[in-house]
């Protein structure tokens, strides 16, 4: 399972004085909820029919926070490509992901599944997976809801409108998941005081070239909106009727 | 300079054709449903040959789910860069983009360097502007080059969805509950409001999260994206990841106990009440006048 580590933002993004990056020293950090559901995919993969996780990141050295937190439910090892928390592109990133892959499979044994979120939640690149896929010559299926492994291939539910379209691809597979596939599971105390006692390979890959080179960020134009205040408590429900005749909605 | 553009049913791609014209002309097109049913490495493959053939500098998708899937392989195919969910875009070496992180809730403004620009264009950013449609590529020549590989990942089945009625993202009215709604159980009075207002009921994820409701009513960033006539947000703060799937309301109605909660400052009408009084008296009103 590849996650990204990114800020918990809150109410209002804040950049920092140089508008390159968004200033995080009052923040948190996670992983996006589409990655969540697919560290507890994998879980529940492993728990059901035996064998090994690993999940694996590329960012600063402050990422193994990110990676105890997924050992923390139940993932068995970790690898962190260590970068000095610059900026790498989706297809650098991918790159260094692919060397990474090889590397453990050369050493650990071929992944039958490798799972992505569907797209990070901070740059949205929507390709990383997909780019990993095709390195390694094997299927990718993106946006997922449902995965289901069947013998020798893997069972993939994608929404779409008007429903869920189907596909059944062999293993080994990549796939790209989104938040809904399932409700991930809050840690236990055991569970991370087992994770703070598993294996993390840490490895400095070269970076590649940038050529999506981010050049600054902003925080767009405030909605247009004015708020009107309809009043307090019980006592606002004629203006809301109101409001609501005017809009043509009762 | 030639471009090619890779066009699906509905506004989104007709959007983008308004700013895959400022790349060039002529536009050739590829359809969605040129291989059916839908195989997006195939698509790929076909975009990556046309794409040769016609010496174009541009290959741009709407910012669709499938548009991105397909030009994220086509990327990947032909060892190039490409930029997902462009609000603008400037042709010339690189091409300046403007793209949108955390679901648009914040802007970033790149360099793309590359010898052909690849990009998808996020829905509802342009307005569709009159103009000549773009040729339609005749792909049966390069269906009949696809090989067995790009035919591996195709949709083989599809599952009806459960239930039925109106989808989440095309209500025309929603009634959302947030955190502050406090449990399961507390959804009746959202429910009730609903059901009056003839709108579909939603929730912010940590509804979802705590197992209130279930991930297909969640509003937001990785959850339904939406844009009714109105959204009433119940106890709901209004974080970036919630606002970025409510903004493109037309009008939002902000019910929260909290005067400092974000919401009641994005919000167009707002009420400063507990939820628990103020959506029954709703309710009870809207019902005197039936």
């Amino acid at each position: 399972m590849c996650v990204k580590r990114v800020p918990f933002t809150g109410g209002k993004m804040v950049l920092n004085a140089e508008g390159t990056a968004l200033e995080t020293r009052h923040l948190g950090f996670t992983i996006s909820p589409h990655e969540e559901c697919g560290v507890e995919e994998a879980v529940r993969i492993i728990e059901a029919g035996g064998g090994e996780s690993v999940v694996l990141t590329l960012g600063p050295p402050d990422a193994v926070e990110q990676l105890r937190d997924a050992m923390a439910l139940g993932i068995d090892r970790a690898i962190h490509l260590q970068t000095d928390g610059a900026e790498w592109d989706g297809e650098a990133t991918a790159a260094a992901l692919v060397e990474a892959v090889r590397a453990d499979e050369a050493a650990s044994g071929p992944f039958d599944l490798i799972f992505f979120g569907n797209e990070s939640a901070d740059a949205g690149g929507f390709q990383v997976g997909i780019r990993v896929a095709r390195a390694l010559a094997r299927p990718c299926v993106t946006g997922l809801k449902g995965v289901k492994v069947e013998g020798e291939s893997v069972r993939c539910e994608q929404d779409v409108d008007g429903g869920r379209d189907v596909y059944v691809v062999p293993l080994p597979a990549v796939v790209t998941v989104k938040e809904g596939l399932n409700l991930p599971r809050y840690p236990s105390v055991p569970g991370r005081m087992r994770a703070a006692r598993k294996p993390v390979a840490a490895a400095t890959p070269a970076p590649a070239k940038t050529r999506l080179q981010m050049m600054h960020l902003a925080v767009p134009g405030g909605s247009s909106r004015k708020t009107e205040m309809l009043g307090n408590g019980a006592a606002a429900a004629p203006a809301v009727v109101d409001m609501l005749r005017k809009a043509g909605i009762v | 300079m030639a471009v090619l553009v890779l066009m699906e049913d509905g506004d989104p791609s007709l959007q983008m054709l308004t700013l895959a014209r400022e790349f060039g002309d002529p536009l050739h097109s590829v359809r969605m449903d040129a291989v059916k049913p839908f195989a997006p490495d195939a698509l790929a493959a076909i975009l990556a040959k046309a794409a040769v053939d016609l010496a174009v500098s541009a290959v741009i998708a709407a910012g669709t789910d499938r548009g991105n899937d397909v030009m994220a392989r086509l990327a990947a195919r032909t060892g190039l860069p490409f930029a997902a969910n462009c609000i603008a875009a400037t042709p010339g070496d690189p091409v300046e983009v403007v793209r949108n992180r955390w679901g648009g809730s914040l802007l970033e403004g790149a360099m793309l360097h590359s010898s052909r620009c690849l990009i998808t264009v996020t829905p509802h950013t342009f307005a569709i502007a009159e103009g000549a449609a773009p040729m339609e590529l005749d792909v049966k020549p390069l269906v009949e080059q696809l090989e067995p590989g790009d035919l591996l990942v195709q949709v083989k089945d599809h599952v009806a969805p459960p239930g039925g009625g109106v989808s989440l993202a095309e209500a025309k009215v929603v009634v959302s509950g947030g955190r502050g709604v406090g449990s399961k159980e507390g959804f009746a009075i959202i429910e009730e409001l609903a059901g009056l207002l003839g709108a579909r009921v939603g929730c912010s994820r940590v509804v979802t999260s705590a197992g209130w409701r279930p991930h297909t009513d969640q509003v937001g960033q990785t959850g339904t994206k939406i844009s009714p006539d109105l959204y009433i947000a119940c106890g709901i703060s209004g974080a970036t990841q919630h606002m970025a799937g409510c903004k493109g309301a037309k009008r939002i109605l902000a019910i929260n106990s909290d005067a400092e909660a974000p919401i009641m400052s994005l919000a167009d009408y707002a009420v400063l009440g507990d939820l628990k009084e103020v959506l029954p008296a709703i309710s009870a009103a809207i019902r005197k006048l039936k």
